[in-house]
């Protein structure tokens, strides 16, 4: 409770003063953590943290109160997987920030200073009601992309909700190309890149901000602190003559092999995956999270008895290569069926800016429950996987992603349903804070509303 | 919009020697013109068999804009043989379906597809949707690249309600060849999925993508200007090209040497292909509207146009289709300006708008994409009707195609290309659960032998899943 009362405090100096008390009554409101919409319930903000929602929760006197009679009200969505911030055009463009081709460094990238808020996917992913988003570098030349952040998409310069929550690998097709040509091949670097972390560890016993605490842990440090703290750069830690990565790289990847970092591993294939699983029998510290997983519902029963989650490719249905042969949009039903958390995330799937069709992917997998032979996703459970699976995948179920009394108020009140694409995000919360839905598309919008014949060029028109 | 009846005719032209008179008057001085054939890949499509069917009591979203409540359509013979309320009679034997709580609707159609030619698996061996050996390729027909067993066709149609589509070479080139238009029947050839009919298309493209394959090896085009220039260039050869076998095949004589870029591109002039163009920035339209009359053809649709909803009036003036995403914005500079509401505006300003997917994925959710658009309007004060917005997923794409008399709406007489949706189609939780084509019954998804299963996937794991 103490540590709680000061980490609020904390967050109430660093969160800007127009956090208030909110009660957002009348909506259908779903809580993002699996269950059911609950009709005409009411959802209390205070400093920027649920206080309650759900039927018969009191308004505080004073409160703000928003009428959402007939709007639905949820979750801020939570982007699973993305590049989101990190690049503000993608092709010919100028330099992006979500893949360092020529960088001498792999795993010691940390994204987090290539987050931009003031970049327009940000905006334009707000305005959608997505509030908060797991950012992941893409790989360079190594099979390791480096160190990834979930981030808030609040209209403020700190975008970083948590640095360097995991380190991201390719293992699959990608890794294998990376790898100089063969899956085979990115498996010995991988094994050969923690051997030189481990060599590395023994000069650095306490590389966590906390020894005693468990990656689930929630705490307003980062869990791997700043390298440049960190005294495995030191005249005293030594290494052999047999090294492939620099000491940067190497370091950033001890917390991966102590589990004090996830590991995010990108694969597809069914094979592919239970040679993650069996990575994780090799070392046992290891916090492995498949992302993609196209073919893993033809290995379902093993990924749920590893206990390893899925971040999920929720509509890939092609044999877009030989890796996704046997994808089907029943795939992350499939898992759940038989156990295995999942969230959605958008792998390589225009994942630097359309976080918006998070919400899309999810009814969709609502929709398979009315197809014959198809495995869907009840709807309270299709919702969680864009609120609040994400956020506990990660570590930070206690933090984020449901409107549990005690988390951060990232809220969106909607028109309808927010799963129909054809509903709105019409009032945004982050950390309490009402946002702005106006983005330079909605001033092109009104721009061009209507052309005619004016007195001046539309250049005068905003 | 450009007339059909002159495509139908000239599509029915054979290669044959005019007869001579030589009995009833003097030799002539120069030999007949000989006619090339126009159509020597011909179309061997035909209709599988279908049930005389009956579906009533079904919510139908005709097409054209009209909605039915409590409504009856008739699939007899291949067409529709009735559309109506509760009265339609049913003709005897007919299959009665009752489709209450569900939606009847035309097939959708998409105007840009790459199926086929950029199939799954996505392998370097797979890859055929760019000639990118040269910024002018008329000469290539999308048709020759077409792979009948990507399975990619049979989610469209599964997933998507599919029935018909155009498939386009891809956009390295200015001119980047023929497109072709196929039912979505699977098929052992491409000439089994033709659309019977349809005219061709040519691909052509403006802005950042020929420039940066080309200018990119140093070569032409390096920049817009050298676009325009390059296109205008090629016009002009066309020109000539077409003055040639005119005065041929007016006074007969030598057969001028053919040449396949410029035959082509002499259809285009000759009003027999219709061009597509993809273009995103709205000035760079407005230039090719004026480079295609300064060099005498029409543009039949834009594709992309992510910024026509600045130039909606010059659309509206030149009778020029606009074929667009619902929200795909940013990812290339030409892109930037793109607006959730594009297609709204669009009709609005009365422009033949509509939604197309350019992406496999995409082409199965058609109906989803303006199902947002509708929610974005919504939001911005504009209401538009889903009977209305149904023009955008089948009419309108069938006019941009030059089949709008054949297909895209349940009119009497014309081909039984029906979706029954199990809820409202504009619903994210809809989806389809029979598909028709030309009558036939090739997709119900509670019949498991009623989902083909490409070559392809025969013998993977999957295979015959539901997808």
């Amino acid at each position: 409770m103490i540590r709680a009362a000061i980490v609020g405090l904390l967050l109430a100096a660093a969160a800007p003063v127009t956090a208030q008390t909110i009660a957002i009554t009348g909506g259908t409101v779903a809580l993002g953590d699996g269950s059911d919409p609950i009709p005409n319930g009411t959802v209390v903000i205070r400093n920027g943290r649920i206080a309650g929602a759900g039927m018969n929760v009191p308004i505080p006197a004073g409160a703000q109160v928003i009428d959402a009679r007939g709007k639905w009200v949820t979750p801020g969505i939570v982007a699973g997987f993305s590049r989101l911030g990190l690049s503000e055009v993608d092709l010919s463009g100028g330099l992006t920030d979500d893949r360092a081709s020529d960088s001498p460094f792999s795993a010691a990238i940390d994204i987090a200073p290539g987050v931009d808020s003031n970049g327009s996917t940000i905006p334009v992913n707000r305005a959608d009601g997505v509030t908060r988003a797991v950012v992941a570098p893409n790989t360079g030349k190594s099979i390791f992309a480096g160190q990834g952040a979930m981030i808030d998409l609040g209209a403020d310069p700190d975008p970083i909700t948590r640095a360097r929550l995991f380190q991201f690998v390719e293992l699959g097709e990608s890794g294998g190309n990376t790898a100089g040509g063969s899956r085979p091949s990115a498996y010995v670097l991988f094994r050969n890149a923690l051997r030189e972390a481990a060599e590395l560890s023994r000069y650095a016993p306490s590389i966590a901000s906390s020894a005693s605490r468990s990656p689930d842990a929630i705490g307003e440090q980062p869990i791997v602190r700043n390298p440049n703290e960190s005294r495995e750069y030191g005249p005293g830690a030594q290494r052999s003559d047999d090294v492939l990565l620099t000491r940067f790289d190497a370091a950033a990847l001890v917390p991966v092999l102590r589990g004090r970092q996830y590991l995010l591993v990108h694969v597809e294939r069914a094979r592919d995956i239970l040679n993650i699983l069996q990575l994780k029998r090799e070392y046992p510290a290891l916090k492995p999270v498949l992302v993609g997983a196209s073919e893993g519902w033809l290995v379902a029963d093993q990924i749920a008895a590893a206990h390893v989650p899925v971040i999920a490719s929720a509509l890939n249905d092609l044999p877009a290569s030989f890796e996704q042969i046997a994808s089907t949009q029943s795939n992350i039903g499939r898992l759940r069926a038989v156990g295995v958390q999942v969230a959605i995330g958008m792998i390589d799937d225009n994942d630097t800016r359309y976080m918006f069709n998070e919400r899309q992917y999810a009814g969709n997998l609502v929709a398979l429950n009315d197809v014959p032979g198809a495995t869907g996703v009840r709807w309270g459970e299709a919702l969680a996987m864009i609120t609040s699976r994400p956020a506990e995948i990660l570590g930070l179920g206690g933090e984020l992603g449901t409107l549990a009394p005690g988390q951060r108020a990232d809220v969106v009140v909607w028109s309808g349903d927010p799963l129909q694409v054809s509903s709105n995000a019409e009032m945004v919360l982050i950390d309490g804070v009402q946002q702005s839905l106006e983005t330079r598309q909605t001033k092109l919008r009104d721009r061009y509303r209507d052309i005619g014949d004016s007195a001046l060029p539309e250049a005068y028109q905003r | 919009m450009v007339s059909n009846r002159w495509v139908t005719a000239a599509f029915a032209a054979f290669a044959f020697l005019l007869p001579g008179c030589a009995a009833m008057a003097p030799p002539p001085k120069k030999a007949p013109p000989v006619r090339i054939n126009l159509d020597p890949y011909p179309s061997t499509y035909h209709r599988y068999p279908g049930a005389v069917t009956v579906i009533r009591h079904a919510t139908i979203f005709d097409g054209e804009g009209g909605r039915i409540e409590d409504g009856t359509v008739v699939l007899a013979d291949g067409v529709i043989e009735g559309v109506g309320g509760p009265e339609t009679p049913s003709p005897s034997g007919a299959y009665e379906m009752d489709g209450r709580g569900k939606f009847v609707t035309p097939g959708i159609i998409d105007v840009h597809s790459h199926l086929g030619d950029y199939p799954s698996p996505g392998v370097p061996g797979n890859s055929d949707g760019n000639e990118a050996t040269g910024p002018v390729r008329p000469e290539v027909w999308a048709e020759h690249s077409v792979w009948p067993q990507d399975p990619g066709f049979s989610r469209a149609m599964m997933n998507g309600g599919v029935t018909t589509l155009q498939i386009l070479p891809g956009s390295a080139n200015l001119f980047g060849g023929r497109s072709v238009t196929l039912k979505n029947v699977p098929s052992r050839t491409v000439q089994g999925m033709k659309f019977p009919g349809a005219p061709y298309g040519l691909k052509m493209a403006c802005g950042e993508n020929p420039k940066r394959v080309y200018g990119s090896k140093g070569n032409m085009p390096q920049t817009r200007m050298g676009n325009i220039a390059l296109t205008r260039a090629t016009w002009i050869k066309a020109q000539a090209y077409k003055r040639k076998w005119d005065k041929y095949n007016k006074n007969g004589g030598d057969m001028p040497e053919r040449d396949l870029a410029m035959d082509t591109l002499m259809g285009v002039l000759n009003g027999q292909i219709l061009v597509h163009n993809h273009c995103y920035r709205a000035d760079e339209m407005a230039v090719m509207l004026d480079l295609a009359k300064e060099m005498g053809y029409h543009i039949t649709a834009f594709h992309h146009a992510v910024e026509a909803y600045k130039i909606a009036d010059l659309l509206k003036a030149n009778g020029t289709c606009a074929a667009v995403w619902a929200d795909w914005w940013g990812f290339k500079m030409e892109a930037y300006d793109g607006i959730k509401e594009n297609l709204a505006w669009l009709d609005r300003a009365g422009v033949c708008a509509m939604i197309h997917s350019d992406d496999p994925n995409g082409i199965q959710r058609l109906n989803q994409e303006v199902a947002k658009v509708l929610g974005y309007a919504r939001a911005a004060g504009v209401n538009i009707s889903e009977e209305h917005a149904w023009t955008w997923l089948s009419y309108n794409p069938a006019r941009a195609l030059g089949v709008a008399d054949k297909t895209g709406s349940l009119r009497v007489g014309k081909m039984a290309d029906v979706v029954l949706w199990n809820a409202d189609p504009f619903s994210t939780y809809a989806r389809p659960e029979r598909v028709w084509i030309d009558g036939a019954l090739l997709y119900y998804s509670g019949n498991p032998h009623l989902r083909p299963v490409s070559d392809f996937e025969l013998g993977q794991p999957g295979e015959g899943d539901v997808k």
